[in-house]
């Protein structure tokens, strides 16, 4: 008998809440070690790198408090995410959708440029949810009507949504006095977010995404309406079974998640940018795919996940400075820890079992 | 006129890319298995062939270095999906995301460079012929996607791997339990399809566009996914849409050549709007992907017990 | 006879806790036709796929004409000479049949249709080779299987549960085949738990309970109650006999619904009509694959019926064809789906949020949040008085027994107090302890006055339960049987089109 010595995946009687609760962990460290190799490729000190990617930027109040920034938009795209993917609709066009909601959020500035009074910034947050959502329902439109791949649809309008910020930026959105650069007028005051700590860059908006992880913790946990789209992605037959409809579900998902999107990509122009920007566009729709996954589609696990992602961009910009490293280093690590998390979480429901070799002889003719 | 000459032209190159990434897509697909991470695949094989022609190895080596960058990253996501049960979706894009990482990571010293790509070889005679002639002066990779286009149709459908790739795909249980290794064959065609994407990244960056440019494969890796669906699973259809989609973005150009005054974002998005209808009008038809569509599609194998 | 074809001494397999066979014997020998007779989760189906090589025994031998061989993969299997006719069939529906046999026998593709068509006269077996499988019935599937295995030339065949995808008709075709078969030589293993097709057709019989052994027998000595009583361990418990009841008003009416199937390889419904009154049990028989599913999505709510489609659909007297199944269950209605896992209850969640998939209209929603203690003790009801074997409230619906997961399913549905119960393939794959206790309880049920509708393939089951029966053919419904005047030929000749029934 060729008796190959390799473990056999086995089901477990039931999941593994340790292994759930480990595997961010273990993800991260699994993730940092193989970068290592990356960073000694290319001839780079990796423990210059760790010091300036995961503790550095705790050692300066600024530093901390970009972090806090970073984690605001992430935290809202990724909770508006979880909920989706919780119910099987793979949103994955929420970059676009962020772009939208900074679009949306810019008209009043851009279009009334002498606006002022305290409904001016909330007022923009609204008109940015309200942008995300709309870019959203095209990709719900397509997937409940014409019954098309949420996933394609929805990264295709990104890419579309891109192209409609270059052209508003070049075009009539541009500041005339902006001596042609590709951005508008600068926001006046009112239509900024309040700053929260000061000296800083931090603003209400991280507050905001904290209380839409509440929002969304009572959504999924306690709410008929997340019970409901829970059971239609865990089990589509049985939703439909119990008389759950499917294409509510796809709208409910599409919308939260758009609306999140938009909302961070308003408080994103109305916050640390102040103007609309070609560089608004920074990936965070992309990286909150990982966010919501490293904190296991479950709305507390993904505040910490948001602000480990924040601390490894913050990191990864000090990386760059102090150690050289390609800013694309970012993007590896982000990767290899969102597939070192799904190696991970596989335990969760099985276990390895080493096969015991048989003792009987061979006895073939 | 000069626009369509143009097109004609440029199409079959444009479409390339496209082609033999959809291809290779096509058959991991039939197999059961959906990789959404052909478009790091691609720009992985990209990065390293552009680096490979560069440093002066030529194209050879470079398409072979390509290829088996986006094999490695297939064999990843094979190990992830197929050994251990992970959901497709989520690791197609997490190996998406590591290979346009790792494209721009290793790519960086190399930004804005350019190589020289390959001579363009003509049919005589027919390439004189007025308007169309410009369709039969093509480079060798483009004549050589043609014939690997006929020799996959053949495989498909006359040949009882063929076969046993539908089998896998449609029912992996019942070939599982007329004794075929479902999770070898499935293993294959990821592996195939990530070569075939590794192919195609190191075609886009050394010959079709030869410079090195971060977030050059813009989204070509997605759109190969697309026309898997837009070709219903079907060799011919699949080369048929890429020609498509090799005039759509060759369009722009046209367009500017003959003196349209469009946004060129407008341009640009094209492809992307071209694929967002055509991919509602194709999906509309619930009985057709019914008819054509893999069963087993996503779901990950487990033997019963 | 010298020595049997094949051996298996002590062979025991175990999956995780679960011991499916243990230190089994066999021997079949050369031209048998050899049963293997027990109930559901006895361990016969591992027995054959560990003779099939599909899975790899943990310890024992298996002897191939007196020697060992280790089977390791079903193409060594093939090798020896062994074919196997899977339950659920092995087949390929977007291939054709020709394709489908080229899969497992080599050969060309024009010498293999000349193959299947010579087989097919020899044997009974007729099919288009180049027919689709998807557009076959299910009786010629099960022979594009036989015809597979046997162009492999098999010296050991062998049949899981064949006939229970048959009408009574094609299983004295099936017989007769095998006749055929076993005086050519082949020797044929038949596994069943239908004891009078085991009487009338094998020549051995080994008996498997708990995955042991618990006898091996001529079948043609013992009556059909003590091999019963072998294969079980006791005697079969008998039910309540049904009391005639004065029936109530009609709970659920179809007439003429006619449904095209969305789906290529689906079955459209034809002017379907029945009607259920209070009070009784109507049984709709059939082999699976003849629109059962669709028509029961169709009364569910699952298929709302588009609004240019035939047909009237009403439960307790109202109009229901635009309302989902939440709406049908408000009104009285209940339904308890043929899939257990994943439809019935979704796996991965606890039995309390499997209790709110269907009972939340029980106050287990308020202001739109879940009101989680009164779903815990509506779960605690339903496992008490069902007799649900569970750690407890909390374990995930996967993680229960296939006939404790239909109790749960059941209780829960009964506990929304319906008028009109729609179950499909009620104790398909459950243990006779289990199923004796559901078709009890319906029983109960129907005398108390409640409307049910029960589709089933155990013809069996349904001449036990209902008080009426209509046979499902290729997407039309035959007319009203009464039990108690009908005997199962009647219903063997609906099952293949071939008779209209008699009111």
């Amino acid at each position: 008998m060729t008796s190959l010595a390799l473990p056999k995946l086995v089901r477990r009687e039931r999941a593994s809440f340790k292994v759930l609760v480990a595997a961010p962990f273990v993800a991260l460290a699994i993730a940092a070690l193989s970068n290592l190799l990356l960073y000694l490729a290319i001839g780079v000190d990796p423990l210059a790198v760790f010091k300036a990617m995961l503790i550095d930027p705790f050692t300066s109040y600024f530093s901390f408090s970009e972090i806090l920034l970073k984690a605001g938009p992430l935290l809202l795209i990724a909770q508006g995410l979880a909920i989706g993917f919780r119910a099987k609709v793979f949103n994955i066009g929420a970059e676009g959708q962020f772009v939208l909601g900074a679009i949306f959020a810019s008209a009043i500035p851009v279009y009334s440029p002498q606006a002022s009074g305290i409904w001016l910034w909330p007022t923009m947050l609204v008109l940015g949810a309200l942008g995300g959502l709309l870019w959203a329902s095209i990709t719900a439109f397509w997937r409940v009507r014409l019954n098309a791949n949420e996933i394609l649809v929805s990264l295709m309008l990104s890419f579309v949504a891109l192209q409609l910020l270059n052209y508003l930026l070049l075009g009539p959105w541009k500041d005339p006095m902006g001596f042609n650069f590709p951005q508008s007028v600068m926001f006046p005051f009112d239509a900024l977010l309040p700053t929260l700590l000061p000296g800083t860059r931090v603003n209400i908006s991280i507050l905001i995404a904290l209380a839409v992880a509440i929002l969304a913790w009572v959504f999924t946990q306690r709410s008929f309406a997340g019970y409901r789209l829970e059971v239609g992605g865990l089990a589509p037959n049985a939703a439909r079974y119990a008389g759950f409809s499917q294409n509510g579900a796809i709208w409910i998902s599409l919308l939260i998640g758009g609306a999140a999107a938009g909302l961070a990509g308003a408080a994103e122009v109305s916050g640390p940018v102040g103007q609309l920007q070609r560089s608004i566009s920074t990936g965070y729709g992309y990286a909150a795919i990982i966010v919501a996954y490293l904190g296991g589609l479950h709305p507390i696990g993904i505040v910490f996940s948001a602000f480990l992602m924040a601390t490894l961009y913050i990191g990864g910009d000090n990386a760059m400075v102090s150690a050289g490293l390609p800013i694309a280093a970012v993007n590896v690590f982000q990767g290899s820890l969102l597939l070192a998390y799904l190696i991970a979480v596989t335990f969760v429901r099985s276990k390895l079992v080493w096969p015991q070799r048989r003792t009987v002889e061979m006895a073939r003719p | 006129m000069i626009a369509i000459e143009f097109i004609l032209a440029g199409m079959l190159a444009a479409a390339t890319p496209f082609l033999l990434a959809a291809l290779g897509e096509l058959v991991a697909e039939r197999s059961g298995v959906l990789n959404l991470g052909v478009e790091g695949m691609m720009a992985f094989g990209a990065a390293a062939a552009f680096i490979t022609v560069y440093n002066g190895a030529g194209h050879i080596p470079a398409f072979v270095i390509g290829g088996i960058c986006g094999l490695l990253l297939a064999l990843f996501f094979a190990f992830v999906t197929l050994g251990l049960h992970a959901n497709q979706v989520a690791t197609g894009l997490a190996i998406g995301i590591l290979g346009l990482g790792l494209s721009a990571y290793f790519g960086k010293p190399y930004e804005s460079f350019t190589v020289s790509g390959l001579e363009k070889i003509s049919v005589p005679g027919l390439a004189d012929i007025p308007v169309i002639g410009g369709l039969f002066t093509q480079d060798i990779v483009v004549w050589l996607s043609l014939v690997f286009t006929v020799a996959l149709w053949y495989v498909l459908t006359r040949t009882k791997l063929g076969l046993l790739l539908k089998a896998v795909g449609e029912n992996p249980h019942a070939a599982d339990a007329i004794g075929y290794p479902v999770q070898l064959i499935r293993l294959g065609a990821v592996a195939f399809g990530g070569f075939m994407a590794g192919i195609a990244g190191a075609y886009a960056s050394t010959v079709y566009t030869p410079l090195w440019a971060d977030g050059m494969i813009a989204g070509r890796g997605w759109i190969a996914v697309a026309l898997v669906v837009f070709g219903t699973w079907m060799v011919g259809r699949v080369f048929l849409g890429a020609c498509l989609f090799g005039a759509v973005s060759l369009g722009g150009i046209a367009a500017q050549t003959v003196g349209l005054a469009i946004p060129s974002q407008i341009l640009t998005s094209l492809p992307y709007i071209v694929t967002i209808v055509v991919l509602g009008i194709i999906s509309s038809n619930r009985r057709l992907l019914r008819l054509n569509g893999i069963a087993s599609l996503g779901e990950p194998f487990e033997k019963q017990s | 006879m010298t020595e049997p074809l094949l051996s298996l001494r002590g062979v025991t397999k175990s999956f995780g806790p679960v011991q499916a066979n243990s230190g089994i014997d066999l021997d079949v020998a050369y031209g048998a036709i050899h049963a293997i007779l027990g109930e559901n989760g006895a361990g016969k189906s591992t027995l054959m796929k560990l003779i099939y090589g599909v899975e790899t025994p943990d310890e024992g031998d298996i002897y191939w004409r007196g020697e060992r061989f280790d089977v390791t993969s079903p193409a060594a299997a093939r090798r020896l000479g062994v074919g196997m006719v899977f339950q659920h069939f092995s087949l390929f529906e977007t291939l054709t049949v020709v394709e489908n046999v080229s899969l497992l026998v080599p050969g060309s593709k024009k010498e293999l249709t000349e193959r299947i068509v010579k087989l097919g006269a020899e044997f009974g077996l007729e099919v288009d080779p180049l027919a689709h499988v998807h557009a076959l019935s299910v009786g010629e599937r099960q022979r594009v299987e036989i015809i597979r295995c046997l162009l492999a030339d098999p010296k050991l065949l062998i049949l899981d549960e064949p006939t229970s995808v048959l009408p009574p008709q094609s299983v004295e075709l099936l017989f007769d085949t095998l006749r055929r078969l076993s005086e050519t030589g082949v020797s044929i293993l038949f596994i069943s738990h239908k004891l009078e097709e085991i009487r009338s057709i094998c020549s051995h019989a080994t008996i498997l309970r708990a995955g042991r052994v618990t006898g091996n027998v001529t079948p043609k000595d013992f009556d059909a109650h003590e091999l019963a009583k072998m294969m079980i361990g006791r005697d079969m418990p008998d039910l309540a006999p049904a009391q005639a009841v004065n029936t109530g008003p009609i709970h659920l009416d179809l007439s003429n619904v006619t449904l095209p199937s969305n789906d290529p390889f689906g079955v459209s419904l034809e002017d379907i009509s029945l009607e259920v009154r209070g009070g009784e049990i109507l049984g709709i028989a059939g082999v699976s694959g003849n629109g059962q599913s669709e028509l029961a999505a169709v009364i569910s709510g699952e298929t709302i019926l588009p609004r240019g489609a035939n047909g009237r659909l009403s439960m307790m007297g109202k109009d229901v064809r635009p309302l989902s199944p939440a709406a049908r269950r408000n009104l009285g209605f209940a339904f308890v789906p043929e899939d257990r896992l994943g439809q019935g209850a979704v796996p991965q969640l606890s039995l309390v949020k499997n209790s709110i998939l269907t009972a939340h209209g029980k106050g287990m929603v308020r202001r739109g949040m879940i009101h989680r203690t009164r779903a815990a003790e509506f779960t605690e009801t339903c496992i008490k008085a069902n007799d649900v074997r569970t750690p407890g409230a909390s374990a995930e619906a996967g993680s229960l027994s296939g006939g404790n997961l239909q109790k749960f399913i059941i209780g829960r549905e009964l506990m929304l107090e319906p008028q009109l119960l729609f179950l499909n393939q009620p104790t398909w794959g459950v243990d006779i302890g289990a199923a004796t206790a559901i078709r009890k309880r319906l029983i109960e049920l129907r005398n108390a006055g409640c409307a049910i509708l029960i589709i089933s393939e155990e013809l069996e089951e349904l001449f036990e339960l209902s008080d009426y029966m209509q046979v499902l053919n290729e997407g039309h419904l035959s007319g009203r049987f009464k039990t108690s005047d009908t005997v199962p030929e009647d219903i063997g000749r609906a099952m293949i089109g071939a008779v209209e029934a008699a009111q």
